[in-house]
């Protein structure tokens, strides 16, 4: 008899089959199922069946989509990592190490002492999926996108944790005009850094590395960086020809092993047999009743529009609008009343100034008989399309937005817009921005993301979405972000939902999101009742009936939702005008005009910022990527020496150095609750005559050198740059690191308790169990009580003793004296600063703007340095704790137990009672206790009649949609007569 | 922000609202509430309108099992079977340094939202944060709270070292039934019966054995983690069910080790800080209670049945030794270290690690722990799984499943040898 063994690999995006016999591969194919994972199965089994049809098969399935046609048909089941560490086993016992990257899984197995199988967690980042969404970002095939990682010179730091966060990243490079093979090559190694941190969690990767999966069998690119950053040779890096097909061929051999024998036969009609399983997702009403219901709702839709007039017959003065958006670029182009003459709407394919320059050479020749009188631009790409056009204006996306939609309804009350990536929203009272809600790093599912899908599906965004307006049983697929979305939609596939009902979902999702996770409303009363809804996605109708829906009210779209943007641009140009004609390039210019991008590294100041310059053709240059203004485009940004406690706080810090290497050295590295007791133990160890090395502020070399060790990559950014700072500590080679585990913060009296958060409480714990690199440093973590004097004496002196020479009692008491005062000495000295901030505020009329944040957001790393942004923008600078001493603690509704929140608290109080001064919160991502400090200090500003601003930072290294908020909130005051 | 107080008048007139964590533990706990005078109802709704409910009017990023728990409570009221007007809620309150302990607050500003604030909620906490006139624990109650653990934890250890081998189906749910009245019916009492009591171990015991069950071999996989989604079907997809389902056993360290971590926190925090001596006292006090009873409890199991008895917590200084300081307090702290501990040495190689996602001690205590723990017990077999409402089950399951081949595939090696 001969036996055939089958293995099916039914993945996240494609079907596998896979046919071995003695140990040869007879037939592998794959195709992509798109949700249809019973008729490709069946289609694979069928082409394969010559090869089958007279041996006894032994089959096995496998993968994430695989398990509900395995119950239904009755076939084995296997999961998928085990089987490929089965087959790695067998094949290449010395393999030390398994890195299988799949459409929307990243896998590691690790053989070598005890065996450990891992999967990625929650977050699909750095998957098959997100270098695919990546390509279709940059508008390239994933091809394409190899090839050109292949040319590339250079890396940028992009955030690997979360497609959503890459994307954050890199729009702003092709916006600014980084080289396409540089971005190519930096998404791969954030791929890279995905799987390290993400992935092995401190565990190392190193001996002999198996790398599967098809993105690693395709992409040469990716190979490269992988090898190169693991620093494996040939030997030790491994690309079996079997890579794309590996867990087919994994199911195949465990099939052999444990599966009964059959007919083929006998499997393809239990398969055809085989029914969907019984629908068991959670179903949303249908979209529309009937298409009668759909023909009114377009009907009442159509009267929001504009006036029209032929830009052929029109002249006189004309006033145009760009948009560059994040995905898109976007023209308006509007007569003396508001008519439009011209509008354009489209892809920016990645290269927003040649799009641009495409239709500024159209207009212009359009425009021979009228005159062009003002010109704005807003978007991401405001500042370089300005400059490279020399446009007359740019203005921030929030108020152009605003301009139109007071065009289709004066009385606006809340304004929601949904573009390619980001969510908008916001409140009018009395005529100006009240409140403004921006989608936070994390859930940018917008637009893109159904455009992102309707690919997959083979469709475009048009035509997917249109199939979903009569989804009898649309999916709900939840609320929280695309990669979570993506797990709905394999869910929602698997209980056999359609396609129609998949895309239904999707646009519920959407608006999910937006009501849920931005707006955060509970009732639509809170929205008001003059609604005006705009940007791309709400030109789907299927999203617009889905708002509706979930919020019980009807709203106003107008006819041009996609180019709102764009057209109150034009509205701000017209008003704004301020002389003949627009200093736009002519149209000979326009011809002439040409743009190349170089990067370099700015050397004005330590940061050395990896900038992008732009050269336009009559030798005008661009930069962009600098934080600050200090060197390139001066003139274009204020400069000036405003006071900022955060700068003081930094200069500080930086003084505690000390230099005298003939004394023992004590560690203490500067991270978390250090940045505020640096000080402290400074005047301790002084005080026992030693060196305290703090190692500086944070840096993204010795980041990547401490990653391997971070155990939870979800953990907030400032505590995982604590492995970076400890790395730096252990190469200065001190006698010691000294890093205490503190409960309790200081008490300042100001509350309840005085509890630190658990990750500084507990963050040396972490530190300890798992990096290998402190074995040969003595690691001293006591726990302390800061506020028991007794308790600190007799901790440290019994946790210290063994480390330092003659140490008694009495010394380590007057250490602590000295603590205590040089500690208070440095509270007082930024005090002293804060106050001198507001007076000189106060002198000069500037607006003081509190950044409220916890001790550690001063580190520039941390903060990507929004104090100085705030400076630029024409803020004095004042820290929360400063704030917080010059005014009383307000009641608050919350249990307030923890020490940083309570200065945040009455910092908030500080606002109200100030007329000049705003507050910015700097919440780090995935600080869990801002989740309740965020609506508490919202509310205390409310009672006050303050704006409340929130800035949510992580690793993302731009600043854009930070700048978008604060310029947001300039225009904001500005409207509001506050500034 | 004035909060709503429940009085003594309302005692009499008013239901009060438990959410539920512990399906088993907390049937017992409302009877006990309804032995003192207050008329508790133990929620049952469960759902994807607990779910929506809880996202509509809690922070998303507040951790899920507050969206749970606000969820399951407005989720309640809004169905109609309750007179909001003479309704209050009840939320233990842990007073840490964990978010955990904002639940109550962000329980109110719900019902504000929802305009329900004149509804009064009650804090359960032993650190005593907010006093009610009409609602006082009594240390009887105390008592009997504590034999309601104890009891839970046996009929919860017992009921799933059995389900999954039983002859015939839904003999176990029976036994647990039955046990759980007659248990309410002993604490009922106004004196309590101690011989009864105690005698009663072994009964159980006893009587579980004889349910009549298949001989297999199975992975056992433990449970442990955050509390709330430890032990809620709805915070944890139903964990135990899919468990079953996959034929494996599962063991879940009781309720009862989570008083002990609360009581010993008070001793440590004296041993670190040298803080509250008495309150240290008073805390060894109630662990010699609770810890001759599980003693008790362990003995009659093994004297009357094969069943493997629930371990107390004793040694938590070697059970942490290598992984972690006691001294950590917030959330589940030390504990979900020596829970892990305790099931690896005794045998328990496969452990599920349940949590909220973006747990804050969690991040400390299960994910920073883990490669100790790995590398110092080579068999470990350990899978962190993070729950919250955009997580689907198809990829829980996933990570369930891959640990389940890789737990089954060590039986078939240990079997061989």
């Amino acid at each position: 008899m001969v036996y055939s063994n089958v293995g099916i690999d039914i993945g996240s995006t494609t079907a596998k089959l896979v046919i071995t016999r003695d140990g040869q591969v007879l037939f592998n194919k794959y195709v992509r199922h798109l949700a249809r994972t019973k008729e490709k199965t069946l289609q694979l089994l069928k082409e394969a069946y010559p090869i089958v049809k007279d041996t006894a098969v032994r089959v096995m399935i496998s993968g994430s989509a695989g398990l509900g046609l395995s119950s239904s048909a009755k076939i084995p089941y296997i999961q998928e990592v085990f089987a490929t560490g089965e087959l790695v086993k067998s094949l290449s016992p010395d393999t030390d190490v398994v890195i299988e990257l799949g459409g929307e899984d990243a896998k590691i197995i690790f053989f070598k002492g005890a065996l450990d199988e891992r999967m990625n967690g929650s977050c699909a980042g750095g998957t098959g999926a997100f270098i695919d969404q990546m390509a279709s970002l940059m508008d390239v095939t994933p091809d394409e996108l190899d090839e050109l990682s292949l040319k590339a010179d250079q890396i940028y730091p992009i955030a690997s944790r979360c497609g959503v966060f890459a994307k954050t990243d890199i729009q702003p490079l092709i916006n600014q005009g980084a080289r396409k093979e540089d971005i190519a090559a930096s998404i791969y190694q954030a791929v890279v850094n995905q799987t390290v941190a993400g992935l092995a969690r401190g565990r190392r990767i190193e001996g002999k590395i198996m790398f599967l999966g098809g993105p690693l069998y395709y992409n040469k690119g990716l190979r490269m960086r992988f090898t190169e950053s693991l620093g494996l040779d040939e030997d030790h890096a491994q690309f079996p020809e079997y890579a794309r097909y590996s867990v087919a061929l994994g199911a195949a051999f465990c099939a052999e092993k444990e599966s009964r024998t059959e007919n083929i036969e006998d499997i393809i009609a239990r398969l055809e047999k085989a029914e969907g399983i019984a629908v068991q997702s959670d179903l949303l009403p249908p979209l529309f009743a009937s298409e009668n219901d759909y023909e009114e709702f377009k009907k009442r839709h159509s009267k929001a529009d504009v006036q029209r007039a032929d830009i052929r017959s029109y002249n006189g003065n004309a006033y145009l609008g760009i948009d560059c958006g994040s995905t898109t670029t976007k023209l308006a182009l509007i007569g003396e009343n508001g008519e439009l003459l011209y509008t354009y709407y489209a892809s920016n394919k990645g290269n927003p100034v040649s799009v641009v320059k495409e239709q500024l050479i159209n207009i212009r020749q359009m425009c021979q008989d009228v005159n062009i009188a003002a010109c704005a631009s807003t978007g991401y790409g405001e500042e370089l399309v300005k400059n490279a056009f020399r446009l007359d204006f740019g203005l921030v996306e929030t108020s152009a937005h605003l301009k139109a939609a007071k065009h289709f309804d004066p009385d606006v009350e809340f304004l929601i817009d949904i573009g390619g990536q980001d969510i908008k929203c916001f409140k009018i009272k009395d005529g100006a921005i009240d409140n403004i809600m921006l989608n936070e790093a994390c859930s940018s599912g917008c637009g893109s993301f159904l455009e992102t899908f309707a690919h997959t599906m083979n469709m475009s965004i048009e035509e997917f979405s249109r199939i979903g307006l009569f989804s009898k049983a649309p999916v709900n697929l939840g609320s929280r972000c695309t990669v979570f979305m993506n797990s709905s939609v394999k869910q929602a596939q698997k209980n056999g939902a359609t396609v129609e009902d998949i895309s239904a979902g999707l646009s519920c999702s959407v608006i999910n999101n937006a009501l849920y996770k931005v707006i955060r409303i509970n009732n639509p009363d809170q929205l008001g009742r003059h609604i005006v809804v705009q940007g791309g996605t709400f030109n789907n109708d299927a999203v617009l009936r889905s708002f509706e829906m979930q919020t019980g009210r009807n709203v106003t779209r107008p006819s041009i939702a996609g180019i709102m943007g764009a057209y109150g641009a034009a509205l701000y140009a017209k008003e704004k005008r301020k002389s003949e004609s627009s200093s736009l390039l002519s149209l000979q210019e326009l011809c002439d005009f040409f743009h190349t991008v170089k990067s370099a590294r700015c050397a004005g100041c330590e940061n050395r910022c990896m900038v992008t310059v732009n050269s336009f053709s009559d030798n005008r240059k661009f930069v962009s990527g600098n934080r600050c203004e200090k060197i390139f485009n001066s003139g274009k940004g204020r400069q000036n020496d405003y006071p900022n406690v955060y700068a003081e706080k930094r200069k500080y810090l930086s003084s505690l150095e000390d230099s005298d290497t003939s004394k023992r050295a004590v560690g203490i590295p500067l991270g978390l609750n250090i940045y505020e007791l640096a000080p402290f133990w400074h005047g301790f160890f002084n005080t026992l005559n030693m060196r305290v090395i703090t190692g500086g502020y944070a840096d993204l070399v010795s980041y990547s050198a401490g990653q391997l060790s971070i155990p939870s990559d979800t953990a907030c950014y400032p505590a995982k740059l604590m492995h970076g700072q400890i790395t730096k500590l252990i190469h200065e080679k001190p006698d010691f690191i000294f890093y205490p585990c503190m409960t309790w913060n200081i008490d300042e009296k100001a509350a309840s308790n005085c509890y630190n958060c658990p990750l500084v409480a507990y963050y040396p714990e972490v530190i300890k169990g798992n990096m290998d690199e402190l074995a040969g440093t003595p690691f001293l973590y006591p726990y302390i009580d800061i506020n028991n004097e007794k308790q600190l004496e007799s901790v440290l002196f019994k946790t210290l003793r063994p480390h330092v020479p003659d140490l008694t009692k009495k010394t380590v008491k007057s250490a602590l004296k000295n603590a205590f005062s040089e500690y208070r000495r440095y509270k007082e000295s930024i005090f002293e600063k804060g106050k001198a901030a507001v007076e000189f505020a106060n002198e000069n009329d500037l607006p003081i703007m509190v950044l409220a944040g916890r001790p550690y957001h001063v580190d520039p790393l941390i903060n990507h340095g929004i104090d100085e942004l705030a400076i630029r923008l024409g803020f004095a600078v004042i820290s929360e704790d400063v704030a917080a001493r010059m005014a009383r603690m307000p009641s608050v509704s919350v249990l307030d137990q923890w020490t940083y929140h309570s200065r945040m608290y009455a910092s908030a109080s500080f606002v109200n009672q100030t007329p000049r001064a705003q507050l910015v919160q700097l919440v780090s991502f995935g600080c869990g206790l801002d989740a309740i400090t965020t609506d508490e200090i919202r509310d205390i500003l409310a009672s006050g009649g303050k704006l409340y601003t929130q800035l949510k930072i992580d690793e993302i290294s731009n600043l854009g949609a930070v700048t978008i908020r604060l310029r947001s909130l300039v225009s904001a005051l500005e409207d509001r007569g506050e500034k | 922000m004035d909060r709503v107080l429940f009085t003594k008048e309302m005692r009499s007139e008013y239901t009060i609202l438990l959410p539920n964590m512990l399906p088993v533990h907390f049937k017992i706990i409302e009877k006990i509430f309804r032995i003192y005078g207050y008329n508790a109802v133990l929620l049952e709704n469960t759902g994807n309108a607990v779910i929506s409910a809880g996202l509509k009017y809690v922070h998303n990023d507040a951790c899920y099992p507050v969206q749970l728990i606000v969820g399951q409570f407005l989720d309640a009221l809004a169905s109609g079977e309750y007179d909001t007007h003479k309704v209050a809620l009840l939320l233990t309150q842990t007073g840490g340094g964990c978010r955990a302990s904002n639940y109550i607050p962000v329980l109110r500003k719900a019902l504000k939202d929802a305009g329900m604030e004149y509804i009064p909620v009650i804090s359960l906490n032993a650190s005593g944060l907010e006093a009610n006139p009409g609602f006082k624990v009594t240390l009887p109650m105390l008592k009997r709270s504590a034999y309601a653990c104890i009891y839970g934890d046996l009929l919860m250890s017992l009921k799933n070292q059995c389900l999954p081998y039983e002859a015939v189906k839904g003999t176990t749910e029976e036994k647990v039934g039955k046990w759980t009245e007659i248990l309410c019916s002993e604490l009922a009492k106004k004196h309590l019966d101690k011989k009864r009591l105690k005698n009663m171990y072994g009964e159980i015991a006893a009587d579980f054995e004889s349910i009549e069950r298949v001989k297999k071999i199975i992975p056992k996989v433990g449970i442990v983690g955050e509390i709330f989604v430890k032990f809620s079907p709805l915070g944890n997809n139903d964990i135990e069910k899919f468990l079953l389902s996959e034929d494996s056993e599962p063991v879940m360290p009781g309720l009862i080790n989570f008083m002990i971590y609360f009581l010993a926190n008070g001793i440590i925090d004296n041993e670190l800080y040298a803080q509250k001596p008495v309150y240290a006292k008073v805390c060894k006090l109630a662990i010699n209670f609770i810890n001759k009873r599980t003693s008790q409890v362990a003995k009659a199991v093994r004297e009357n049945s094969s069943f493997v008895p629930p371990e107390p917590l004793t040694d938590i200084e070697k059970l942490t030794q290598g992984y972690i300081g006691t001294g950590v307090k917030m959330g589940e702290g030390w504990l979900l270290v020596a829970e892990i501990s305790e099931l690896l040495h005794s045998g328990v190689n496969n452990v599920v690690c349940v949590q909220p996602f973006g747990c804050l001690p969690n991040h400390i205590v299960a994910k920073g722990v883990m490669k100790n723990m790995m590398q110092n017990n080579p068999g470990a077999n350990i899978v962190a799984i993070d729950y919250d409402p955009g997580m689907t089950k198809v990829n829980q399951e996933n990570r369930l499943r891959l640990m389940l081949s890789c737990a089954r595939e060590n039986l078939k090696e240990n079997v061989k040898i």
